[in-house]
C-alpha cells in the first residue's frame, strides 16, 4: 500500500487511542476529586494530568491556576493543546479523511461522526454539565472505532497499520501514566494499605485503565502498589498492559515486514522478551521510574523506526535531465 | 400539499406524462414528512462526508451541496435521443483532438482557423505527435446541456459547454441516487428507474482499455491534488468504488527508466494508467509549472515513452474552449459525415467583424463570454447589466474582440423543486458523463443542477445551486 496511506491510517488510530486514554485519566481524576481529600492532594492530582502529557509548561503559559475547570478545559477542548481530546479527535478525522478510500465506509463514518458529534456535545456545554458523560462517550466511540475496524476491515496491511498505531500509542500512554502516578505516590507506597486514601488512589489508576475488575479476578486479594504494577506492566492477560501491547506490536511488525524493517522487528522482539522474563520485584529492584523511562525511550525509538521504514516515503532519485 | 400547488407553479401548463405518477405520489405526502426527509438528507450527507472545503475559510467549515428531494425525470425515448447525440459529439471531439495533435486536416481544410487552435493557451505543444492508446483523449467528458422552454425550438436540448479536462460531479449523480433510494424506497418500486450504480465499473474498464500494452495486470490510480481540493470527496469516492489507489503527486515518481512508480510500504510499484484530477499546468514540473508539487517530475517523459496513460489526456482543453465551441457542429460533419443531433447555442464570434457589429449593437440582449475564462468570470449578462457595465464591457470588447463570444440569453427549463414553502419550479441544467474507451458508453442519468433561488438561472454550487437525482425511465423489455 502507499506509504502515505499507511501513515495516515497509523496516525488516525494513534490519535483516537490518545483521545481515549486522556478521557480515561480525566474521568478517574474527576471521580476522585469528588471524594474528600486535602487541597494539596487535589491540586497535585490535576497537575499530574498535565505532567503525563508533558504539557505543564504550555499550560502554565496560558492559565494562572491548575484548577479542575482549567485543566479540564485545556485537556478536553483547548485547540491550542495538540493533545487535547478535541484536537486528537479532529486529527484522527483529518487523517481518516485524507485516506477515506482505504478504509471501509463503516469505519470512515464512525470516525467522521465521532468528530461531528464531539463538536456538538462540546458546543452544548456537556463538559460543564456532565463531564463523566462526555468521557464515557469518548471511550465508547474509541471502542466503537476499534470494533468497526476489527469487524469490517480486510485483514491486510491497512488494518495492520491501524492496529500498530493503537498499540504503540497505548504502550506509550500507559507507561507515562504509571510513571507519573508512581512518582507522585511516595506516601501511598505502604504495602498493607492501612489508609483508606491509599485504596482509592490505586483503585483509581486501575479504573482509569479498565483494570479494576481484572485486578480482582487475577489476584482475588487486597490492592497493593506492587500488584498494580505487575498487572499493568507484566500481565499478558491484561489487554492494556505493556507486555500485551508489545506482543501485538511484534506480531504486527512481522505481518507488515519489508526489506528494510528487520532490525526494527528485532528490537521489538527483544523488548518483548525482556518484559516476559521480568518479575515485578526485579522491576522495583532497578527502580520503576528508571525502568519506565527506558521502556518509553524504546517505544519512542520503535515509533521512529516504523515511520522511517514504512511511512515516510523513500527519497526520490534525482530527476534526470529534461528531454 | 395539493396537486394544485404543483400545477400552479406551471401557470396551468399540463403535467407531462412521465411526471404524472410522481406528482400523484407527491400530492399524497404531507409537508412535514417531506421536510423531515429533506433534513435527513442533509444529515446523511454530512455523516458520509459528502462535503467540500471552501477556499479561504480557515475555521475548517465544510459545506454540503443542497440536495433536492424531487427527482428530474426523463422518458426512455427522450434519453435515447440525447444519448445518441452525446456519443456522436464526444466521438467528433476525440477525433478533433487526435487531428490537431497530428495531421491537422481540419485546419488545412480551413474549417477551424489554425491560429485559433495552435495559438490557444490550452493547446499543448508537448502533445504534438504523441500517440495515445485507441486515439482517445477525452476518456471522461461531462457535457452541459439545457433545454429551451420557448421559441421555435422549445423542448430541444442545447449543449452549453463540453467539459473535457477534469469534469466533476459524477459522485453526486451516484450519491443522489443512493439518497433517494434510502429516503423514498416506495418510489422505486412504483417507477421503472434505470440504475446508474455501475458507473465506476464502466469507468474502470474504460481506463484499463487505454493502458499501455502489457501482459501484467494494469495498475490504475486516481491522482488528486489532495484533501483540500473542493472535489476531493469525489476523487476518494471514485478510487474506492473502482478499488484503485488514490494518490497525490508526492506518492509518485518517475525513475530513469521513464516508468512511473508508486511509493509503497513494500517499495516501488509500477503505474500504468493515471486518472488525473489535476489540471495540465500542474502535472509535470519538468514541462509545465516548475513550482508544482501536484504531479511527478518526468511524467511527460513517461508518457512519450509509452509507459503510462494519462486520462484525460494532456491538452484536451483546446477542444472545450469557448472559442472552439462554435465549430463543434462542423467537426461532426467533417469527421463523421453526419448531421449533429444536438444543438449548439447560436454563438457570435466577435473575431468576425460582421458578428462583432451585431454583438455591439445588441449588447443588452446578449451574454458575452471570455473565451479562456471558466466559471462565470469576465462575462457580461446583458439583460441584467447596468448601462455603465455595458459601456465598460464594450470598451474591452472593441479592444480585444478575439477574446470574446456572444450568445442569446437562454430560457432554461424548470423542474418541480422542494423549497421552504412547498414545491415550486426552479431552473435546471444537466451534465451527463460520457466514457470513451473501446466504445463510447454512458449510464442512463447524469447530474441535474438546480438554481434554488426563485428566478435564478445560476446553477453553480458556489453560487447557491443544488442538485437532484436524475431518472431515466426504463421502457418495457429494455436493460
Amino acid at each position: 500500500m502507499l506509504s502515505r496511506t499507511a501513515d495516515h491510517l497509523y496516525w488516525m488510530s494513534r490519535y483516537t487511542e490518545r483521545a481515549e486514554n486522556t478521557a480515561r485519566m480525566l474521568e478517574v481524576n474527576w471521580q476522585m476529586s469528588l471524594l474528600p481529600q486535602s487541597e494539596q492532594a487535589a491540586r497535585a492530582a490535576w497537575r499530574a494530568m498535565l505532567e503525563i502529557s508533558e504539557l505543564t509548561d504550555d499550560f502554565d503559559a496560558k492559565y494562572a491556576n491548575a484548577t479542575p475547570a482549567n485543566v479540564l478545559t485545556y485537556m478536553v477542548q483547548d485547540t491550542d493543546n495538540p493533545s487535547s481530546i478535541m484536537s486528537c479527535l479532529r486529527a484522527a478525522r483529518e487523517n481518516a479523511r485524507a485516506v477515506r478510500g482505504s478504509m471501509t465506509t463503516d469505519l470512515w463514518e464512525t470516525v467522521n461522526t465521532t468528530w461531528l458529534d464531539a463538536q456538538r456535545q462540546v458546543g452544548q456545554g456537556l463538559l460543564r454539565i456532565a463531564p463523566t458523560d462526555f468521557f464515557e462517550w469518548v471511550k465508547l466511540r474509541s471502542n466503537q472505532s476499534r470494533g468497526v475496524h476489527i469487524g469490517t476491515m480486510m485483514r491486510d496491511e491497512a488494518s495492520h497499520f491501524i492496529s500498530l498505531g493503537i498499540f504503540i500509542e497505548r504502550a506509550d500512554n500507559v507507561a507515562r501514566l504509571l510513571d507519573v502516578k508512581f512518582l507522585a505516590a511516595a506516601e501511598h507506597m505502604e504495602q498493607d494499605l492501612e489508609h483508606v486514601e491509599d485504596f482509592y488512589y490505586w483503585a483509581a489508576i486501575l479504573r482509569s485503565l479498565s483494570a479494576f475488575e481484572n485486578y480482582r479476578m487475577m489476584f482475588r486479594d487486597a490492592i497493593t502498589p506492587t500488584r498494580v504494577a505487575d498487572l499493568l506492566i507484566l500481565s499478558p492477560r491484561n489487554p492494556r498492559s505493556l507486555v500485551a501491547c508489545m506482543e501485538q506490536i511484534v506480531e504486527l511488525l512481522t505481518k507488515v515486514r519489508n526489506a528494510s524493517s528487520g532490525r526494527t522487528e528485532h528490537e521489538a522482539r527483544s523488548m518483548l522478551a525482556q518484559l516476559k522474563d521480568m518479575e515485578i520485584d526485579e522491576v522495583f529492584g532497578q527502580g520503576l521510574h528508571e525502568y519506565l523511562l527506558t521502556f518509553l525511550a524504546g517505544i519512542n525509538q520503535l515509533a521512529l523506526d516504523i515511520s522511517h521504514h514504512f511511512l515516510v516515503p523513500i527519497a526520490a532519485p534525482e530527476p534526470a535531465a529534461s528531454v | 400539499m395539493s396537486m394544485a400547488d404543483i400545477a400552479s407553479g406551471y401557470a396551468g401548463a399540463p403535467v407531462r406524462l412521465h411526471y404524472r405518477q410522481l406528482q400523484t405520489w407527491l400530492s399524497d405526502q404531507n409537508m412535514e414528512t417531506l421536510r423531515a426527509r429533506h433534513e435527513e438528507a442533509e444529515l446523511i450527507f454530512r455523516r458520509v462526508g459528502i462535503t467540500f472545503a471552501v477556499y479561504g475559510d480557515d475555521d475548517g467549515t465544510e459545506r454540503t451541496i443542497p440536495f433536492d428531494i424531487v427527482p428530474r425525470v426523463f422518458p426512455a425515448e427522450e434519453w435515447r435521443h440525447l444519448k445518441a447525440g452525446l456519443i456522436q459529439r464526444v466521438q467528433a471531439l476525440n477525433m478533433f483532438l487526435q487531428d490537431v495533435y497530428h495531421d491537422q486536416k481540419i485546419l488545412k481544410a480551413g474549417i477551424v482557423p489554425a491560429d485559433q487552435v495552435l495559438g490557444n493557451t490550452s493547446y499543448r505543444r508537448a502533445m504534438h505527435g504523441v500517440d495515445v492508446p485507441l486515439n482517445i483523449y477525452a476518456h471522461i467528458a461531462g457535457i452541459d446541456l439545457v433545454r429551451a422552454t420557448h421559441g421555435d425550438r422549445a423542448g430541444q436540448f442545447f449543449v452549453l459547454e463540453d467539459n473535457l479536462r477534469v469534469p466533476s460531479g459524477v459522485s453526486y449523480m451516484l450519491e443522489n441516487r443512493k439518497m433517494m433510494m434510502r429516503l423514498f424506497p416506495d418510489l422505486f418500486s412504483t417507477h421503472q428507474i434505470a440504475p446508474v450504480d455501475h458507473y465506476p465499473d464502466l469507468l474502470l474498464s474504460a481506463l484499463q482499455q487505454v493502458a499501455p500494452p502489457t501482459d501484467r495486470y494494469s495498475n490504475v490510480v486516481v491522482l488528486t491534488p489532495g484533501m483540500y481540493n473542493a472535489a476531493y470527496f469525489e476523487h476518494a469516492f471514485l478510487a474506492q468504488q473502482m478499488g484503485v489507489e488514490l494518490v497525490e503527486g508526492q506518492d509518485l515518481y518517475v525513475d530513469d527508466d521513464d516508468v512511473v512508480y508508486l511509493r509503497t510500504t513494500q517499495g516501488p510499484r509500477r503505474v500504468d494508467v493515471i486518472y488525473r484530477r489535476v489540471d495540465d499546468d500542474f502535472l509535470d514540473p519538468e514541462i509545465f509549472r516548475e513550482d508544482s508539487v501536484l504531479g511527478p517530475a518526468g511524467l511527460m517523459r513517461a508518457l512519450r515513452a509509452g509507459n503510462v496513460s494519462i486520462c484525460n489526456a494532456v491538452g484536451t482543453g483546446v477542444a472545450d474552449d469557448k472559442s472552439i465551441y462554435p465549430y463543434v457542429p462542423e467537426m461532426i460533419r467533417f469527421y463523421l459525415s453526419e448531421e449533429p443531433i444536438l444543438n449548439n447555442v447560436p454563438t457570435y464570434m466577435c473575431r468576425r467583424s460582421d458578428e462583432l457589429s451585431y454583438v455591439l449593437a445588441n449588447l443588452k440582449d446578449l451574454v458575452v463570454k471570455e473565451v479562456h475564462g471558466a466559471g462565470g468570470y469576465g462575462m457580461l449578462i446583458g439583460p441584467t447589466a447596468s448601462k455603465a457595465e455595458i459601456e465598460a464591457f464594450r470598451q474591452q470588447l472593441v479592444a480585444n474582440p478575439d477574446h470574446y463570444i456572444a450568445q442569446p440569453t437562454l430560457s432554461l427549463s424548470t423542474c418541480p423543486t422542494f423549497v421552504g414553502a412547498g414545491v415550486a419550479p426552479r431552473h435546471i441544467d444537466l451534465r451527463p458523463f460520457v466514457l470513451s474507451g473501446k466504445d463510447v458508453r454512458m449510464v442512463p442519468g447524469g447530474l441535474t443542477r438546480v438554481a434554488l433561488k426563485e428566478g435564478s438561472l445560476v446553477v453553480n454550487s458556489s453560487q447557491g445551486g443544488g442538485t437532484k437525482d436524475t431518472w431515466v425511465l426504463q421502457s418495457a423489455g429494455e436493460s
